[in-house]
């Protein structure tokens, strides 16, 4: 094994994880003022308070997780009622955002010289909660399941992309996890803090493997108590985690958890105002939070943050006239973006306008780069003048069509209904064309549409993840990419910087990707960033809010404070 | 009522195909997942197949009373039901009470004391009960009381058996609110019958043997005019073990009408299908069970 200068290629390599996750945090985690009451937002530990242990944590969830295998999954709806029973490789501090650090690992990983091999230590006080002892033979099932699911098997796994560049995992001991890459790899190691890539056992994974689609066994801080399909899930606190916190105090704090599946909006802030749940962790929309705010100003807490969840415009370029760059031109630059953000953000769940990458996170443009891209701009009239001659050379200057929308109201309806009286200003009239979820999907999945409001949401800022929707379409962009447009240059530039191991050439190259895809082709833009507002009663504490709606929910550090 | 339920399982299955729509590409919406994952996904399902192999599939399965599992969580449909069908029938039950308490005696009293302050009253109070939606009511009830109690009725289901007291709470309220509507078209219903029947020679007959007034109306009106109200609150009954969608969601019940709503949005076929089965069913089995009470109301009544 060709491990060599551990410390120096550690530093090196985790600096850059953790750099990501603290821009990130630090960006996003802008906790807002609650509204009157008690307290500044419960949030950590770190404010003073000690904190206590027992009782049961109340959340709502608004969807129901189909199966039980977070690595089959991709919705929050399995990671909020699902992820505390499990450990992962590393994950991200609950108490400090701005960091990744060891779950069941034992430290941060060895990356050989050549950047090829990372090298892991495991912890060797890890239990199922079976009782039976966690070993490298369980990550390496682990991991083989995900990078190379055993299909004839019926096992899937949809972010086996992310880890590609996988050519091997072995266990070389007992306690010891290799990882061999083809070629060295920007974002592999922040992708082990993955909030789904549960520690599953090699043993249930041997008999059947399935097992993890309907049962629950992992190493995580609580252990499952009942499921009651459309109403709710109940765990209790495993006794023989091996998380400690700071003092030394075993964790979880928490006796249980009870997730409460509400899928109704209103419900959902009823049950808040009612106390019958504390707090529920995907979002609630500005309206919401005012009207908890009114009803529980003693008792309630926000937090805010931006969201790292975009809705895109998608013109189908291979329909007419949406295969002429200037036609895709002038819908971006008819768009005031800064002026939706001022009106929507008052109302639905988005605020920031930005790139492809979200703003003020790691590697958001600079302001003054993005407003250089046509559609960023801070003059409106000009953008809107140079979108109606654009139209006019592209010789369609009363465009029509029709607009794929999904029939969800938070946030695609108003941000739908702001694009078109935008549109209608350049004289282009757009028909809003409103499917219910899985018609819309379908349409977008068969190119059956003009131009669509699709949405992307990731656990990281990543340009790998955030990028992913941008390869040519009939290729790695297959069943993502709904401009359905293939560009080689467009695929080497992603390439590239998924290469580029050093932060500030890959920042470059990530612009140069933005400018090209948003301006130059512009093949499909975001219109909005996502905006999360979290308001919950303030005995609980130990959580806080972060970019994105996946991770930190393992709930080890999470206290109800006893009034 | 076997040609009945073949004749709906066959139209669910068409029409449910005829719908566009992917619980595969559902599943992983939003998510960056390549296309060979979505297609293996389906293959997995089934989906892949050609229609006429899928319906042999669950044709073949019915035969059996084989509902299959449920393409979204991967449950036997069974379990997926019979977690929701406790709760709905309840529901149902406790609302039809509620409906035949207040419907009958108002209804009779509105058409004995025809045109008077009392009519008048129950007309008011039926025809606010038509106007409100059900789910409004329920909207205002749990508001009212959060706003004014800081109560609202329980969000998990309890079983009566284990606890009455959880259980009424949780399920008064929806009760209530649904009741109110179903109590006001009953209301109407008897009120318009008892009315017609009480011009009736025989009623006038019986007053002129010198019956008492509720005597007349009780044994001699009120029996006659039940055949139309039983059916109005059979069909009513029918209708709400699977007909509450938007009640349930307002008070979070985790019944049938849910359920369905679920299924289709994600397009989970053999759920779908087997839901349209039951409530079928219990269609065509509650209109047998009025057929046999018309024979106990009207001894006229005989079927071959």
């Amino acid at each position: 094994m060709k491990v060599k200068g551990v410390e120096a290629l550690l530093r090196a390599r985790f600096a850059f994880v953790f750099v990501v996750a603290a821009a990130l945090v630090v960006g996003a985690c802008g906790q807002q003022a609650k509204p009157g009451g008690s307290g500044s937002p419960a949030a950590s530990p770190a404010g003073g308070e000690k904190p206590q242990a027992g009782g049961t944590l109340t959340f709502i969830v608004n969807a129901e997780p189909p199966s039980f295998d977070g690595h089959r999954e991709t919705t929050f709806a399995l990671l909020h009622p699902i992820a505390p029973h499990y450990s992962l490789l590393y994950k991200f501090d609950p108490n400090d955002l701005t960091k990744v650090i060891p779950d069941v690992a034992d430290g941060n990983p060895a990356v050989s010289a050549d950047k090829m091999t990372v090298t892991i230590k495991l912890r060797q006080d890890v239990k199922f909660h079976d009782g039976t002892q966690m070993t490298s033979e369980d990550v390496k099932a682990t991991y083989d399941k995900i990078i190379t699911p055993n299909t004839a098997a019926g096992q899937s796994s949809p972010r086996a992309g992310a880890y590609a560049v996988v050519s091997a995992v072995n266990a070389p001991d007992k306690f010891t996890i290799e990882f061999k890459l083809k070629y060295p790899s920007a974002s592999f190691l922040t992708n082990l803090a993955s909030p789904w890539n549960f520690i599953y056992s090699a043993a249930k994974l041997k008999a059947d493997p399935r097992w993890y689609e309907k049962n629950i066994m992992g190493t995580g801080p609580f252990t499952y108590v009942s499921n009651t399909k459309g109403q709710d899930w109940v765990a209790k606190k495993n006794a023989a985690y091996f998380g400690k916190d700071k003092d030394g105090t075993a964790l979880p704090y928490l006796d249980g958890y009870k997730a409460l599946i509400i899928t109704d909006a209103t419900a959902e802030v009823n049950a808040v105002r009612s106390k019958q749940a504390m707090i529920e962790f995907r979002g609630f929309t500005p309206q919401q939070r005012d009207d908890l705010s009114r009803a529980l100003p003693n008792d309630l807490a926000i937090q805010e943050a931006p969201w790292i969840c975009v809705n895109y415009v998608v013109p189908n370029t291979k329909v007419k006239p949406f295969d002429d760059a200037r036609v895709r031109q002038a819908l971006t630059l008819a768009v005031d973006r800064y002026a939706g953000s001022e009106a929507l953000s008052k109302t639905t769940i988005v605020k920031d306008v930005g790139g492809l990458m979200r703003p003020k996170g790691p590697f958001a443009m600079s302001d003054t780069d993005l407003a250089k891209i046509r559609g960023f701009g801070k003059d409106a009239k000009a953008a809107k003048d140079e979108a109606k001659k654009l139209l006019a050379d592209a010789g369609v200057p009363n465009l029509s069509f029709k607009f794929l929308n999904r029939n969800i109201t938070t946030p695609y309806e108003p941000v739908a209904v702001y694009l078109i009286d935008q549109w209608k200003q350049v004289g282009i009239t757009a028909t809003h064309d409103v499917k219910e979820t899985s018609a819309y999907q379908a349409d977008l999945r068969s190119g059956n549409f003009q131009v669509a409001l699709d949405f992307n949401c990731d656990f990281l800022d990543e340009p790998d993840l955030q990028l992913a929707k941008f390869w040519s379409a009939s290729k790695a962009g297959k069943g993502l990419n709904f401009a359905y447009y293939d560009d080689d240059e467009l695929d080497k530039m992603i390439d590239a910087q998924s290469r580029e191991t050093d932060p500030a050439k890959r920042l470059k190259l990530v612009g140069d990707i933005e400018k090209y895809a948003m301006d130059t082709k512009a093949y499909q833009y975001p219109v909005l960033w996502w905006y999360r507002i979290i308001p919950y009663l303030n005995v609980v504490r130990g959580w806080k809010i972060g970019s994105n709606h996946y991770t930190n929910q393992d709930l080890t550090t999470v206290w109800l404070a006893k009034k | 009522m076997i040609p009945t339920l073949v004749g709906v399982a066959v139209l669910t299955f068409v029409v449910m195909r005829l719908v566009p729509g992917d619980i595969v590409a559902l599943r992983y919406a939003g998510s960056s997942v390549p296309q060979d994952v979505i297609d293996r996904e389906r293959a997995l399902l089934g989906l892949d197949k050609p229609l006429w192999a899928q319906f042999v599939d669950w044709m073949t399965q019915l035969a059996h009373l084989d509902f299959g599992q449920s393409l979204w969580t991967g449950r036997g449909i069974v379990d997926e039901i019979w977690t929701r069908l406790p709760l709905s029938l309840e529901l149902a039950v406790i609302a039809t009470l509620f409906a035949v308490v207040f419907a009958l005696p108002l209804g009779v009293v509105a058409a004995v004391k025809q045109d008077t302050w009392a009519d008048y009253a129950i007309r008011v109070f039926s025809v606010g009960g038509l106007a409100m939606p059900s789910f409004w009511i329920g909207i205002m009830l749990v508001l009212g009381t959060i706003t004014f109690f800081g109560w609202a009725p329980p969000l998990v289901f309890t079983p009566i058996t284990e606890d009455p007291i959880a259980n009424l709470s949780q399920l008064i309220l929806p009760a209530v609110s649904v009741g109110y509507r179903y109590s006001a078209v009953s209301m109407r219903m008897t009120r318009s019958t008892v009315l017609e029947v009480l011009r009736e020679d025989y009623v006038r007959t019986a007053r002129a043997k010198g019956l008492s007034e509720s005597l007349v109306v009780v044994r001699h009106a009120l029996r006659n005019a039940l055949l139309p109200v039983v059916t109005v609150i059979s069909l009513e009954f029918a209708f709400l073990i699977g007909g509450l969608v938007v009640t349930e969601q307002v008070f979070n019940l985790n019944g049938i009408g849910k359920l369905l709503v679920d299924a289709v949005a994600h397009r989970d076929y053999p759920l779908i299908q087997a839901l349209v089965l039951l409530l079928a069913s219990v269609f065509v089995l509650v209109n047998f069970v009025v057929d046999l009470i018309y024979m106990v109301l009207d001894p006229r009544i005989r079927y071959a």
